[in-house]
């Protein structure tokens, strides 16, 4: 087998574009965690980086929506934000288009998943990057579940989905770290912007840490949506992610709510078993 | 009320250098190709992010174009609120599926 490590975190634009607005302490920890999960990816040594992200019509739109999407290029490019308004330079990011190629051929068969061949990031990705791959050293190969609006994906799809990834990740002979990004509970860039549902947020965390997938797919969109907003939707990442290390547990790293970043920042490791 | 035409209007100048130089040069030819209401039209062109926000513009795509217009982060989230205050709930989109903010 060759996944080498499953983790999943925030990715909320403010986290690098508002960073000086959080509250000092939380962000220490917050940067600390971010930090940690660095130095797991390198110590698993990893050879690629599968980051399993909801993006935010960036590269794709309601003309042609896919549910699910993997990244097939040689190269990306992001963030596609501002660089000043999401503090990140924008860079390129080695992909690895033999490998995603592999990866996509057998989830294929379970997951009509598309395929990009080009992918410009939005923060959905380049945020967790900025901290996770600083120097860009690392072959990323994106994946995105829309989560942005209905319809949507359901929820066991997209756990379904994480077992065909991992089913891809361990027949392959490249070590690879999978990393899930989104949610938990927000309203991103609506005047509700900086609620924090932390009752959801803990509840779905600890579905999350004990792997408990039918507490975990126990979401109506209807739910999600009226308890954590559009961001809540997000949560097919984490679900992805618990789908890849079905029968494993996890650990929570850290949770931190902080409104000006509009987000419950939170990084979380999954055992790999 | 052709919302999916105004959010592919900013998804595209989000995305097309190309598109975002006819948008500052060749304007109005460029709203052209788009099929917009009249008060879409007015909204973009003001460009009126609280009646775009009504009309309801995902905020995913919304945000592009406060950016794009180069209007600070409190000021967005200031002027959908005002939206919502000066022409009533959110219409369109997932938005309106709940209590219209
Ligand atoms: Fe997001």
């Amino acid at each position: 087998m060759t996944l080498v490590f499953a983790g999943a975190c925030s990715h909320a634009p403010g986290i690098t574009g508002r960073a000086d607005r959080g509250d000092p302490q939380q962000r220490k920890n917050l940067l600390e965690n971010y930090n940690k999960m660095r130095l797991a990816i390198k110590s698993s040594g990893a050879e690629a980086l599968i980051v399993i992200a909801a993006e935010h019509f960036a590269n794709f739109f309601m003309n042609n929506m896919p549910a699910y999407c993997i990244g097939m290029a040689e190269y990306y490019e992001g963030p596609i934000e501002d660089e000043e308004w999401l503090g990140i330079k924008r860079v390129k990011v080695p992909g690895n288009s033999k490998l995603s190629e592999e990866i996509i051929q057998i989830v294929m068969n379970d997951t009509d998943v598309s395929y990009a061949q080009e992918w410009k990031f939005d923060h959905g990705i380049s945020v967790p990057l900025n901290f996770l791959t600083p120097d860009y050293d690392i072959d990323v190969i994106p994946v995105n579940i829309n989560c942005q609006g209905p319809p949507l994906t359901p929820l066991n799809r997209a756990y379904e989905f994480g077992k065909s990834i991992r089913k891809a990740c361990d027949s392959t002979t490249t070590k690879i770290a999978i990393v899930g990004t989104g949610g938990i509970s927000h309203w991103p860039c609506t005047p509700d912007s900086g609620k924090i549902n932390e009752d959801f947020d803990k509840t779905f965390l600890k579905s999350f840490i004990s792997n408990d997938k039918k507490a975990l797919l126990s979401y109506s969109d209807k739910e999600t949506y009226e308890k954590a907003g559009q961001g809540g939707f997000e949560i097919r990442t984490w679900i992805a992610v618990a789908g890849a290390c079905e029968g494993s547990t996890g650990e929570l790293w850290c949770y931190e709510p902080i409104p000006n970043y509009a987000v419950g920042c939170t990084l979380a490791s999954m055992e790999i078993s | 009320m052709s919302l999916y035409y105004v959010q592919k209007l900013i998804y595209e100048l989000n995305r097309n250098p190309d598109t975002t130089k006819r948008f500052e040069k060749d304007r109005e030819a460029l709203l052209a190709d788009y099929d917009l209401t009249d008060e879409e039209l007015t909204a973009i062109r003001k460009p009126d992010i609280g009646l775009l926000y009504v009309l309801g513009v995902n905020g995913q795509i919304l945000m592009h174009y406060a950016a794009l217009w180069k209007i600070p982060w409190d000021d967005y989230l200031k002027s959908m609120e005002n939206g919502i205050k000066e022409h009533g709930p959110v219409r369109n989109g997932l938005y309106a599926q709940t209590e219209g903010k």
